[in-house]
């Protein structure tokens, strides 16, 4: 009785999942498949076809956004994780209070809507550009995608490093100094190692949420078009198959990354268990 | 000690930058939200946004729905989850996050594509003899991308916040007799608090804010605040005053909304990343 009870219990949580997850990834689904469809509308699939592909690949548009959209993620990244690394610092060397103060405000991009980022920021480069700066063309453009960029990713590598800053042995940092560094020798040879994985992942963070970013971009970005921004006007014509097709890529792209992320996580775990085991055992 | 006096300047060119794009941008919207258009102090732009007011009531309603959708479908998500083992719970947490990876307006337009008169849902149907039913520009497709694009930011947090409840917590509550609905009101709702809390300001914080959901799928005729927003910086009826105003009003919204969450939450928000 109960264990006829209980398998009841599993097939309705196995069948409330699969529905879950059919639900998350049906329309996923739906996009790929039309992407191979010979047949420029959506009523009706005539017969398999790359086609979509193939006109991607020619789309000016597309190609040049996603240029933009690469160059300025990377450089934003750079720009962000430098100056939010060194901030990190900075602010784990002032009083509570302070800290208290500039994570608070740190913590504004974070938690605003973006949209409410998006214009604010629009509204100070108006502001320059009434001042007469920027010249005939104005400011919108390469250096306000630049500058929303990096303004919305730096939270993010701050709250990505500084709880691994707190975690460091200070002792470290000590001996290097009583072992004759100098303080600047100390912090690359030892602090920053420590750090670099953290560090790492806040860039990757920052990478992701700038290739992604829409909201910010949209308000700022003048005639200029990153790759969101492009799909944006491609969904506003009636039908884009090439929208299809280029969510196909992306959906592949990101199950590459995800899986071998995936890998090597795993790998490193295996390693890890297996150095426990070994130092268990000369113990 | 890496504490130098020192190391303090390290942060500077952070505090400069914080200052004049964080800082500054916020106070600027609050200027224009209080001034017209030659400068002067007024209060015409707020108490114009009283001719709004449906706009904004839609918006609240809309998300307020899709917020509870997403609770109600999450929460034994996120307890089933909990239960399951732990590799196999490290597999379906990838398929939760899968999704969010994808770009929001992908995701969007997949459903542009599924509602639409001649789309995918209405073909099935009509196999069946059913419909057409006319599914896309309504509310009920804004809700339903609302729902579709936030679902992973209620999972991720309830799941969280579940993998704390040692199941002996629940067996115990099952041999003392309680049913199903005791063990959910009394033991894991009360104990799933703080996930449920980061979740609905997950959800409702971008849901309350969007203006493309409801461009994509709602058609015209069902704006939110997000949309008259962004009219008033781009579209065709520019007058940043008012949409400065608007701006205003949408924020003091998200603080109240996560004042009144953090109000039943102790804990700080749960990770998410």
């Amino acid at each position: 009785m109960k264990t006829w009870k209980r398998q009841n219990r599993h097939l309705l949580q196995r069948t409330y999942l699969i529905l879950i997850f059919g639900f998350m990834y049906l329309p996923i689904a739906v996009l790929i498949a039309y992407s191979f469809n010979e047949n420029k509308s959506r009523a009706v699939f005539t017969g398999f076809s790359l086609k979509w592909y193939v006109s991607l690949f020619h789309n000016e548009m597309i190609l040049s956004a996603l240029g933009l959209s690469l160059v300025l993620a990377l450089v934003s990244s750079v720009v962000a994780t430098v100056l939010g690394t060194l901030a990190t610092i900075g602010i784990n060397s002032m009083s509570r209070k302070m800290q208290l103060v500039i994570n608070n405000i740190s913590y504004v991009p974070v938690v605003n809507p973006e949209i409410i980022t998006g214009v604010s920021l629009m509204l100070l480069f108006v502001m320059t550009q009434k001042m007469g700066i920027g010249g005939e063309e104005g400011v919108f453009g390469w250096p306000t995608l630049l500058i929303a960029h990096i303004t919305f990713n730096v939270p993010y590598v701050i709250f990505n490093v500084s709880p691994k800053l707190r975690q460091l042995d200070s002792s470290l940092y000590n001996a290097a100094l009583d072992l004759g560094c100098t303080p600047r020798q100390a912090f690359f040879k030892v602090i920053l190692p420590q750090l670099s994985p953290a560090i790492l992942s806040a860039f990757l963070i920052c990478l992701t949420y700038s290739i992604d970013d829409f909201m910010i971009s949209y308000f700022n970005c003048g005639t200029m078009q990153t790759l969101p921004i492009a799909i944006y006007s491609m969904t506003r014509k009636k039908v884009s198959p090439e929208i299809n097709a280029l969510s196909t890529i992306m959906f592949l792209v990101i199950l590459a990354i995800i899986l071998t992320s995936n890998a090597i996580d795993s790998r490193a775990y295996k390693r890890n268990q297996a150095a426990i085991r070994r130092d268990a055992a000369n113990a | 000690m890496l504490r130098s006096k020192a190391s303090r300047w390290a942060a500077a060119p952070y505090l400069v930058w914080m200052c004049i794009f964080i800082v500054v941008p916020l106070a600027i919207v609050v200027w224009y939200a209080l001034t017209d258009a030659n400068g002067f102090f007024t209060l015409a732009n707020l108490t114009g946004i009283g001719r709004y007011a449906s706009v904004f009531g839609r918006s609240l309603l809309l998300a307020a729905e899709a917020t509870v959708i997403c609770l109600v479908l999450a929460f034994p998500v996120g307890y089933f989850l909990s239960r399951l083992r732990a590799n196999k719970q490290h597999i379906m947490l990838m398929l939760v996050m899968l999704p969010m990876w994808m770009n929001f307006l992908l995701r969007t337009y997949a459903w542009m594509t599924l509602l639409e008169k001649n789309g995918l849902i209405n073909k099935l149907l009509g196999l069946f003899g059913i419909g057409p039913f006319n599914m896309i520009n309504t509310s009920g497709a804004v809700v339903l991308g609302m729902v579709y694009n936030y679902l992973p930011y209620m999972i991720l947090p309830l799941y969280t916040a579940m993998t704390k409840i040692d199941n002996s917590v629940v067996e115990a509550a099952q041999d003392l007799g309680a049913n199903v609905f005791q063990i959910l009101l009394r033991v894991l709702i009360p104990l799933a608090r703080p996930g449920i809390a980061t979740g609905i300001t997950m959800v409702f914080v971008p849901a309350v804010s969007t203006f493309i959901i409801s461009r994509m799928l709602g058609g015209g005729a069902n704006l939110l605040i997000g949309d008259l927003i962004e009219l008033q910086f781009l579209g065709n009826s520019y007058n940043l005053n008012l949409g400065s105003a608007m701006s205003l009003v949408l924020m003091v919204i998200v603080l109240l909304c996560m004042s009144f969450t953090s109000s039943f939450d102790e804990e700080e928000m749960e990770g998410v990343m």
